[in-house]
């Protein structure tokens, strides 16, 4: 084993180079690249501290959202209630703060109730096998349902200015939003989880192989039970950030940011089948996402895209959403062109290992 | 038939090829001459080279060098499709049929015969179909779905489906694993008929008593190279041994004397709703009892509840007189049990992962340093075992499904003496690996036990439980129904029990 391991190791070295500079995040840093430049000459002032603060106002319910979106993804799950909880938890936190609860209550409140929520879809997938799917769909109409009936047709206003603040200061000393220094703070925490500790290792085993995963002695569904709590309690605090910021609460608030929130997901690498994702892609997507969110509002009047730019804005989220689906084992497709564009000897039947890897990846479910 | 080497023009010629992935190099010289009516055998341990030289004749992989003659004539594949309409055709071992589909449909997917309309003329592929079974002397309901068929009939569905494609050479890779005797021999059958309608079979096989009963040629690889081409009759299995593994093996069972200590397992009435009942043995320390009996008489299933993934519905298991919480692995583990699954590739491994994170799977909590697993240790572990085990490999974050089936093993094996266990379960710890990492397995079993550990072997082998055991106990339809003792046992006395003879 050894002389193997030294013969080869010259090449293997330039490989993983090679691989390296081939990764789906290397992809993300030129987009990004790309979206800032062109940002700079089109936009004025666009990296000035006003413009990078409301990217960060703007992106940092739903990266907090996706963090524990990504955790779950890997293991094979989805939870598409996510923006309904955003709802639900402003409506609770609101409806107390109106009858008088003072602030602190009805945030604590509002996260529990995240926690009970996240416990329903996580106790429905664990314990009863259900696909996460079919589950989670039902509590995005459960959620919204119960926003609607507590607090409807009613708007909440009112909260104490530290609260609302929240939403329109930056954090002093930099740019950025309280929501976004959240978001980086979970990042950092989520990273360190996957990539340096049992739970991590353990999750993406779930995504990759459940069935081998259990015969290591790891609790696949008690892993999933509450990875969902965790998405109940972080949405629920993403809702009251939401609600800080627009400064009211309304039922309908975040409509249809479970989309976003997923295609961040997958557009940061992370494969919907499970077993593969990182939070460096997650980051890098997110920015991408909030960088030309960002370009699209700020662009100078012009007539051809002022009417739609909301409009605008889905389309290119649903754009990024497919895309990240339909090039399947991105990376190693990637590599694969530019391989087969630097050797045109070979032949369109034949296979390289790489290609063998991630098929075995992608059907591990 | 017999084959006229001598004046015949071989169908299939594959003459020194090479193939390289990277840096591996696959093939060095992949050599295979096959004549029309003969079953040839092309045997090799795992990482011999076999799987790339079908993939080279199924036209997966393109050759990087040498020459590819059909009939005579040079041909170069650009994909599957040329070699199908070259008349090569591969029968994998798990062919991948459309379940929802027939039998006949199956059969003739693509090409299914029209009415006017284009309206699929069922009647005519059924017919078709039936016709295609017959030749082969078999029976299949044409009309039945895919859904539900053995591995022995999908295997049948796919050779009819190559015949009726006009095969000239069938190769069947691995095609005996995962069939019933009953089933090998039909398929022999299959084959023998195949034989006499003037194709040629290329019969890849680590069952060599199989190889010698079916085929007429033998070619042996080593090392990505070809090493000799003979009639199966002037060969020995010890010479077929000693080609493929490049020496002689001292003995594939290299068991030496036990001295059994306290008992470590205990099994009192376990048992799992129809599925087996009351079962009761004990293990002692530098033990290696087998779990012997056919395929379906519950075996593995004693070994699952043991472990905690299945859950027992009576009986109980104590280890080292503690008694042990059934339906929980995490348990077990605490308890010093350890289990190498019978799938590998779905239960022993996480394919997609490399060497280093499936070693250190199941030792999460042991490899933890103030919450956190420090890489490095998780490398010395991969390290070490690998070296322990002698894995070859080229990088230890590769991952394990790039490597062979026998290396897959120690990788499995590995990831569980990490555990340091007291009472090590595998089941079918061999099955799908060459005969020198098999010998290696046997000679690493007999080891832990002179070390202390009680194994429990399941395994379908019955020169493997006959050689390596000190205890065989006998199950028949989830009941221990026979404990015999290592050295009385006989492959008859064994097999009566098993299939319940002795009462007859």
């Amino acid at each position: 084993m050894s002389n193997q391991a030294t013969e080869l190791a010259a090449p293997q070295r330039l490989n993983s180079l090679r691989r390296g500079l081939f990764r789906w995040e290397s992809g993300l840093v030129i987009v990004l690249l790309a979206v800032i430049v062109f940002g700079a000459g089109e936009v004025p002032d666009f990296l000035g501290s006003t413009n990078l603060f409301h990217v960060g106002l703007n992106s940092g319910e739903i990266g907090i959202m996706a963090l524990p979106m990504l955790l779950i993804i890997i293991t094979g799950e989805i939870d598409l209630s996510v923006a309904s909880m955003l709802g639900l938890s402003g409506a609770v936190a609101g409806v107390m703060f109106e009858a008088g609860t003072g602030i602190w209550p009805a945030i604590l409140v509002a996260l529990a109730v995240g926690a009970a929520g996240g416990f329903l879809n996580g106790f429905l997938v664990a314990r009863f096998g259900l696909p996460s799917i079919a589950v989670t769909i039902g509590t995005l109409g459960l959620f919204r349902g119960i926003a609607l009936i507590i607090l409807a047709p009613r708007t909440v206003t009112g909260f104490p200015t530290w609260f609302t603040s929240i939403g329109t200061t930056p954090v002093p000393g930099t740019p950025l939003s309280v929501s976004i220094l959240i978001f980086f703070i979970l990042a950092i925490l989520t990273a360190v989880v996957l990539q340096r500790t049992g739970l991590g290792r353990a999750i993406y085993a779930s995504g990759l192989q459940p069935e081998a995963a259990e015969f290591a002695g790891i609790r696949v569904r008690r892993i999933k039970l509450w990875l969902f709590v965790l998405s109940g309690v972080v949405c629920a605090l993403a809702g009251l950030l939401f609600t800080a910021k627009n400064a009211s609460v309304t039922y309908n608030a975040g409509t249809g940011l479970e989309l976003t929130v997923v295609a961040i997901v997958l557009f940061g690498g992370a494969s919907i089948f499970g077993g593969r994702g990182t939070i460096v892609g997650l980051v890098l997507s997110l920015a991408v996402i909030g960088f030309v969110q960002q370009e699209i509002t700020q662009l100078p009047a012009s007539a051809t895209i002022q009417g739609i730019k909301p409009q605008l804005q889905q389309i290119i989220v649903g754009a990024l959403l497919v895309l990240s689906v339909i090039v399947p084992g991105r990376g190693a497709a990637l590599r694969r062109l530019l391989r087969r564009a630097g050797s045109p000897k070979r032949t369109a039947g034949a296979q390289n290992p790489d290609v063998h890897t991630s098929e075995v990846t992608t059907s591990g479910r | 038939m017999p084959v006229d080497a001598s004046d015949a023009r071989p169908v299939l010629e594959l003459e020194r090829a090479t193939k390289s992935f990277g840096a591996v190099r696959a093939i060095v010289d992949g050599t295979i001459t096959l004549y029309r009516g003969e079953a040839h055998a092309l045997v090799g341990e795992n990482g011999a080279g076999k799987s790339t030289l079908v993939k080279i004749l199924a036209g997966v992989h393109a050759p990087d060098s040498g020459d590819l003659r059909v009939d005579g004539i040079d041909v170069h594949f650009r994909g599957p499709a040329d070699a199908r309409d070259a008349g090569i055709a591969v029968i994998y071992q798990e062919p991948t049929l459309f379940p929802d589909l027939t039998v006949a449909e199956n059969i003739f997917m693509g090409r299914q015969p029209v009415r006017a309309g284009r309206r699929i003329d069922r009647r005519a592929m059924n017919s078709a179909a039936t016709e295609i079974f017959t030749r082969l002397g078999v029976v299949l309901d044409p009309d039945r779905q895919a859904r539900g068929l053995s591995v022995a009939d999908q295997q049948l569905v796919e050779i009819a489906k190559a015949l009726s494609l006009n095969a000239q050479v069938l190769v069947m890779d691995e095609p005996t694993a995962a069939l019933t005797n009953v089933e090998v021999d039909r398929l022999f059958g299959v084959v023998s008929t195949l034989r006499s309608h003037g194709a040629a079979v290329l019969f890849i096989s680590h069952r060599l008593e199989e190889v010698f009963e079916a085929c007429q040629r033998v070619t042996i690889m080593r090392d990505g190279a070809f090493v000799r081409t003979d009639p199966i009759e002037m060969l020995t299995v010890g010479d077929v041994i000693t080609a493929m593994v490049g020496r002689k093996l001292d003995t594939m069972f290299p068991k030496t004397p036990s001295h059994p200590g306290d008992v470590v397992l205990e099994v009192r009435g376990l048992s799992r709703t129809g599925i087996f009942s009351d079962i009761s043995f004990q293990v002692r320390r530098g033990e290696l009892v087998s779990l012997a009996g056919l395929v379906g008489a519950g075996r593995s299933e004693v070994a699952r509840a043991i472990f905690g993934i299945d859950h027992a519905t009576a009986g109980s298991v104590t280890v080292d007189g503690k008694p042990l919480r059934l339906g929980d692995p995490l348990a077990a583990m605490a308890a010093g049990i350890a289990l190498v699954p019978e799938d590998r590739r779905q239960q022993g491994l996480v394919m997609g992962l490399g060497i280093d994170r499936n070693v250190g799977l199941a030792s999460l909590r042991r490899l933890r340093r103030r919450g956190l697993i420090p890489r490095s240790a998780e490398r010395l572990l991969a390290e070490d075992w690998a070296r322990r085990l002698q894995l070859k490999f080229a990088r230890l974050t590769d991952t394990v499904s790039t490597l062979s089936g026998g290396n897959q093993q120690k990788v499995v094996l590995g990831k569980w003496l990490a555990r340091d266990p007291r009472i090590l379960i595998v089941d079918e710890p061999t099955r799908g690996i060459d005969v020198g990492t098999k010998a290696e397995v046997h000679r690493m079993l007999d080891d832990l036990t002179s070390q202390g550990i009680a194994v429990l072997m399941i395994s379908s082998e019955l020169p493997e439980v006959l050689g390596m055991s000190d205890r065989i106990l006998v199950l028949r339809e989830g009941r221990l129904v026979a404990e015999i003792g290592g050295s009385d046992a006989t492959e008859t006395s064994v097999m009566r029990a098993a299939t319940g003879q002795e009462a007859a």
